[in-house]
């Protein structure tokens, strides 16, 4: 599996917002680029990443080629309770990626 | 039998870089126009309330850091739904689309995109009482010196 | 054709006071960056070299570097930061040496960067540090640093020593301190290796490419780094 990074607070205060932050390895290759013999490099891109906390969706993005490589994408939650974040990136050519992080909510 | 020339100057526009058709600004952005009629239809965007972050000036377009906030109480009766990013210049104008709601809390995303060339990005907020707001900044983008492919 | 003679007895004139940086006027690249491209670097968390880091981490486990050097914290501190060294009387990069039990680790592959990324962080905040015996070795890259290549017949003296700090197509010119590598760099959107700049810095000179590996290279690094000691490592960096 690809390598991918999430940093998710250990702890929280129930109602307070955290940020996340979610890092994949992908080369995000555009579809625009063309070798020196000129053919088409096709593309290979991460299209999407789910959240989910304890099952239910809280977060999802469309990602399109513009993203850079190896792309980052930080946003908020609410800590609701305790559990887990689940996050889920899937791309072309079947790609596939997950991380889970625990989550204390006092 | 086609000659010399003819030969020698397909090989030159068939090369690694090819060409762009002469009206790549007007192709571009009929693309963007397109881009974001899909998003928000026929409802009027207004400048406001979104905040669109990015360097004025790029070291690399490849990877260029770049945040949006949208002020919004994030409640059920009132978040942010959306919010999606576009870029002028680059092949084709989708950033990035991330879905929210009252769960995040807060609406603030950041990423790093990519930036073709000097331009202006754009990011529009989508509200749950379905009004659209947005907020665009001009970067200007600069290569880097001493690339791997030379000839530039 | 007057305006080509301009620029050439401009450079001509460059050249002819080519000295080293003056050691309180010694920049690192990271000083030349914008303020995001900074902070992409100082990310340890999210920055995209890290991914590199944590592949380096797994690796050093599962090829068994561990087994002769325990915890690449403590026995890999400093080693980074004294690289090029004498190995055995041979000049080697911390490339060749990160893979002397593992030869199968490919030149610029992931795997080897990875490696080369982890040791070298474990060095991070150190000071450059080159041993003088190497010192022979390390004048041959200095000749190498003044010697004018290429189609252009440009030295990297020319831009680096003597016309840092000004624009070059936009960009501002760094003074050529290898205190970050391996990099991200963002032009290559992945991490890449000091050997591979130097081809990049090459092509932009119409000048002849070494091979990763090779001595002339390994002995520019040597100048490189000799030119920087006391300078401050940051491995793995961001750059443009």
């Amino acid at each position: 599996m690809a390598r991918v990074v999430v940093n998710v607070p250990a702890e929280a205060k129930r109602g307070e917002v955290i940020e996340i932050r979610t890092l994949a390895g992908h080369p995000m290759e555009t579809g625009f680029r063309r070798t020196q013999l000129g053919e088409l490099i096709p593309r290979d891109i991460i299209r999407s990443l789910v959240c989910t906390y304890n099952g239910v969706e809280v977060f999802r993005a469309d990602f399109h080629p513009a993203m850079a490589a190896n792309p980052l994408l930080t946003f908020t939650t609410v800590a609701a309770e305790s559990g887990t974040l689940e996050f889920r990136w899937t791309g072309d050519n079947g790609f596939s990626a997950t991380q889970t992080a625990a989550i204390k909510v006092l | 039998m086609i000659t010399r020339r003819a030969f020698l100057l397909l090989g030159v526009v068939g090369t690694a870089h090819a060409q762009l058709p002469p009206n790549i600004g007007e192709i571009r952005k009929k693309a963007l126009d397109e881009a974001i009629r899909k998003v928000v239809g026929s409802n009027p965007v207004r400048q406001g309330r979104v905040k669109l972050d990015l360097p004025p000036l790029i070291d690399n377009g490849n990877t260029v850091p770049l945040s949006v906030e949208v002020q919004s109480p994030m409640t059920a009766a009132d978040h942010v739904k959306a919010i999606h990013v576009f870029t002028e210049k680059n092949p084709q104008p989708y950033v990035l689309s991330a879905y929210l709601g009252p769960r995040a809390g807060r609406a603030r995303i950041a990423t790093r995109a990519r930036i073709a060339d000097t331009g202006i990005v754009t990011a529009i907020a989508q509200m749950s009482d379905g009004s659209f707001w947005s907020d665009s900044v001009k970067v200007i983008v600069t290569l880097s010196a001493c690339l791997e492919e030379g000839l530039i | 054709m007057k305006f080509c003679t301009v620029i050439l007895s401009a450079l001509v004139a460059a050249v002819s006071h080519a000295g080293e940086i003056p050691s309180a006027e010694r920049r690192s690249g990271y000083e030349f960056m914008s303020r995001e491209t900074r902070a992409m670097q100082d990310d340890e968390v999210t920055g995209p070299a890290v991914l590199w880091l944590l592949d380096g981490e797994a690796l050093w486990g599962k090829l068994g570097c561990a087994g002769c050097h325990g915890d690449a914290k403590a026995s890999m501190k400093g080693v980074a930061a004294r690289y090029p060294a004498l190995v055995d009387g041979k000049l080697v990069s911390l490339e060749q040496q990160v893979r002397h039990k593992a030869p199968g680790l490919a030149s610029e592959s992931r795997e080897l960067l990875a490696l080369s990324a982890y040791v070298a962080r474990q060095s991070k905040g150190m000071e450059i540090r080159i041993d003088e015996k190497t010192k022979p070795l390390m004048e041959r890259g200095k000749d190498f640093f003044h010697r004018r290549q290429g189609q252009l017949n440009l030295a990297c003296a020319q831009c680096h020593d003597d016309n840092w700090g000004k624009k070059l197509a936009g960009n501002t010119i760094p003074q050529a301190h290898p205190t970050g590598y391996p990099i991200y760099r963002l032009e290559w959107q992945t991490v890449g290796s000091l050997a591979r700049r130097f081809r990049n810095c090459l092509t932009g000179m119409r000048a002849e490419l070494y091979a990763p590996g090779s001595p002339e290279f390994v002995e520019l690094e040597l100048y490189l780094m000799w030119r920087a000691r006391g300078m401050k490592l940051e491995s793995p960096a961001v750059r443009p």
